[in-house]
């Protein structure tokens, strides 16, 4: 067996049977391994590295496995690094394999050589370098096992081009142990108590639940102990669908264009129950004034995120899975206190929050309409991916998901690109539902390329490109900050996105009228190949409520606010 | 305000090529201010103990050792209290030997000092001095009046008394 041969026959053993890449000198031995696994391990061949980094992100956000990509040395792997970045960002388990010069030519600038371990260093959880080919193997046991356990994050390794193609002379081992690497995992029980204790006896007690929940699989707990306290819930942009948001009880995102209940609330919240999330500036706005009127517990597995930026009064550090059942027990055994008044109140302005979304009129369709329909036909399983910009906060705020998993958006990094190329990947590692992409024209045209890997691979996703010319969220702080000097936002009206599509072989539809909205995407979702949906939105929309950068919650303005600082009619 | 003071810290690091970079990176990229880093072998193959010096108040330490701490490569992290460690650092300094009377007023304070002499020239003289940083702060001030020609400190290096 060959190096590259190991590499195969250890990713088959941790269970990866498909992989994303692109070849090139450096990784000629590795693909050429692929012909010897022939139905066991699938490789995507992409059009561009990044595009195989995202899709590699999307499988794993769909799933709960680590994704795979592949990239050749040099350019191959330095095209990788957005992604391994946006993966670091969100916490989210690839395993990113770049091709290298052979060890003999390291250091020497050699042809297509670059310094991956030093590019990738500070963008990843950890890097590797193979150094002979009876390395290979425990290094990518070690990968995965850091990738996914923990706080999961990306993992790049460098396989020189010779350990790939070298004799693996040794044994390759059954387990692999890291000195240094032991996430702690259960919950303390003192802090626990303290937790349960401070939620018994809350007034206005408010879960801010993030991405943590998602990717511990706490779903079900939190609903449980939902049920159980009967608190009304937040959750992070990128917590969305931890919690079901047709829940009575569920108030949506929060932050910068988050919903106007779910901000009130932290505002007015005396017990901020924050579970899975880094308290990131979009979220809290102004540090200072951020709850302040509260108590924060916050709970997640990873103690440096504790106290990073928000003043903490319970910490608990572990996994959401075990935090939550702890919690739940302890609770329990206490006896639950009713806290009937504040929940009414919450109820009713969710009410008034929930009622309160005219769509404005426009000459073009209002991209909250497109939000609108969608909501109509997903369906519970269904997956909606989406670009970076305006069309991803409107679906943020008014797309409803009902399970953990079935929204995937670049959080942390805003990462325009990374839609489509994503929702390849969530559509390999759910076959079976409908993927459904949300995407702007600009963010679009950045990996417009894979249009050629869903053609040739039978991939299909349903591309909805809100269409509005514009680089648009550029253009709304423009508009909204910088008196309209519109600079370097104006995109134009290229290209024909149907006529893209057939090209490659594909669909398209265009839909100009609100009318012929719901008609296309049924039409593309009986279809059996990618179909763009080509939507011309209102050119100039913006998407509110909107919170300044670093500003106080009570501040935030638009959509239904009368006023900033009015959140509601009867405040 | 909480106060800023100087914290040593002590951490056992896999011995791995890059080991440092990751190290030195991460303190760059989260702009911790890094006063002085040593590094050595220990008595366990593969392991490295290193020895920091930071400069920040109690949360800026928190944040730090929690930061390290999720390296991969990072065993163990500790903070070296002054009161219950040993903590000294080495420093060369070469003097220059302005005339006779200078040369015996620095031979008569590297004494006091306990200094060794490691080298001396008819324009110079080179001391060797152990200590805790206070301590060489101190003799090097003392040594400007008579021109300090070269000045090498390793930064400290820490154990935990008993």
């Amino acid at each position: 067996m060959n190096g590259a041969q190991a590499i195969i026959e250890t990713l088959l053993k941790q269970g990866t049977d498909v992989t994303f890449g692109f070849p090139g000198g450096a990784v000629i031995p590795l693909f050429d391994a692929y012909l010897d696994y022939k139905g066991k391990i699938k490789n995507i061949l992409v059009r561009h590295e990044q595009g195989a980094a995202h899709a590699a992100e999307g499988y794993a956000r769909a799933s709960e496995k680590a994704g795979v990509c592949i990239a050749t040395s040099g350019p191959g792997a330095t095209n990788l690094v957005t992604g391994i970045m946006d993966a670091y960002m969100d916490s989210v388990p690839i395993i990113a394999f770049g091709g290298q010069v052979p060890t003999n030519l390291i250091g020497n600038d050699a042809f297509q050589e670059s310094d991956m371990m030093g590019i990738t260093l500070p963008i990843t959880k950890h890097n590797f370098q193979v150094r002979s080919p009876n390395q290979m193997a425990p290094v990518i046991m070690k990968a995965f096992k850091i990738a996914l356990e923990g706080r999961p994050g990306p993992v790049y390794i460098d396989l020189p081009k010779d350990t790939q193609a070298g004799e693996v002379t040794e044994q390759i081992p059954k387990e692999v142990t890291i000195a240094g690497f032991q996430p702690t995992l259960t919950p303390n029980p003192i802090q626990i108590k303290r937790a349960a204790e401070a939620i018994i006896n809350a007034q206005r007690p408010l879960f801010l639940i993030g991405h943590g929940v998602i990717i511990g699989n706490a779903s079900k707990e939190l609903e449980e102990l939902v049920a159980l306290t009967q608190i009304p819930v937040t959750t992070t942009f990128m917590g969305k669908g931890a919690f079901n948001e047709l829940h009575p009880l569920s108030l949506g995102t929060v932050g910068m264009h988050g919903r106007k209940v779910a901000n009130y609330a932290t505002l007015q919240t005396d017990l901020l129950i924050a579970i899975g999330c880094r308290f990131s500036d979009r979220i809290t706005g102004n540090l200072k004034t951020y709850a302040e009127n509260a108590k924060v517990i916050h709970a997640d597995i990873d103690p440096a995120e504790i106290g990073k930026n928000v003043r903490v009064d319970i910490p608990i550090v572990g996994d959401s899975k075990e935090i939550i059942k702890e919690l739940t027990a302890a609770i329990k055994k206490m006896a639950v206190k009713e806290k009937s008044e504040w929940t009414k109140k919450i109820k009713h302005y969710k009410k008034y929050c929930d009622e309160c979304v005219p769509t404005p009129k426009t000459k073009r369709i209002h991209p909250k309409f497109v939000m609108q329909t969608l909501n109509k036909l997903l369906k519970p399983d269904d997956i909606v991916v989406t670009g970076v910009g305006q069309h991803q906060m409107f679906a943020g705020h008014f797309i409803k998901r009902s399970k953990p998993r079935t929204f995937i958006s670049s959080g942390g990094a805003g990462t325009m690109g990374f839609g489509f190329p994503a929702s390849i990947g969530a559509k390999v590692a759910k076959p079976n539902v409908n993927v459904f992409l949300i995407d702007g024209d600009g963010s679009f045209q950045m990996t417009i390329q894979e249009l050629g890997t869903v053609k040739e691979n039978n991939i299909k996703v349903i591309p909805i490109i809100m269409n509005n010319s514009y680089l648009g969220m550029v253009r709304q702080w423009l508009e909204l900050f910088s008196d309209k000097r519109y600079s370097e936002v104006y995109l134009g009206k290229t290209p024909n996105f149907v006529k893209v599509a057939e090209a490659y072989g594909l669909k398209g539809i265009k839909v100009e009228k609100q009318s012929e909205l719901e008609p296309a995407l049924k039409q593309a979702i009986k279809n059996d190949c990618t179909t763009i949906i080509d939507v011309q939105v209102e050119e100039e929309s913006n998407i509110l409520p909107m919170l300044l950068p670093g500003g106080h919650l009570k501040d935030a303005f638009g959509g239904c606010m009368a006023a900033p600082g009015k959140f509601f009619g009867d405040d | 305000m909480a106060k800023e003071k100087r914290h040593v810290i002590s951490m056992l690091v896999e011995d791995q090529p890059g080991v440092l970079a990751r190290i030195a990176g991460m303190f760059s990229r989260r702009g911790f201010n890094i006063d002085t880093i040593t590094v050595g072998k220990t008595t366990k193959k593969g392991i490295s103990k290193m020895v920091f010096t930071v400069i920040g108040d109690d949360a800026i330490l928190e944040q730090v050792e929690k930061q390290v701490n999720k390296l991969i490569d990072t065993v163990k992290v500790m903070e070296m209290p002054p009161e219950t460690s040993v903590i000294k650092e080495l420093c060369l300094v070469k003097v220059a030997i302005p005339n006779k009377k200078a040369k015996e007023d620095i031979l008569r304070y590297t004494k006091i000092y306990k200094t060794k002499i490691v080298d001396i020239t008819q324009k110079s003289v080179t001391a060797e001095l152990i200590g805790e940083p206070a301590k060489i702060d101190a003799f090097i001030e003392l040594m400007k009046q008579f021109g300090i020609k070269e000045i090498s400190r390793t930064g400290v290096t820490a154990v935990s008394r008993g």
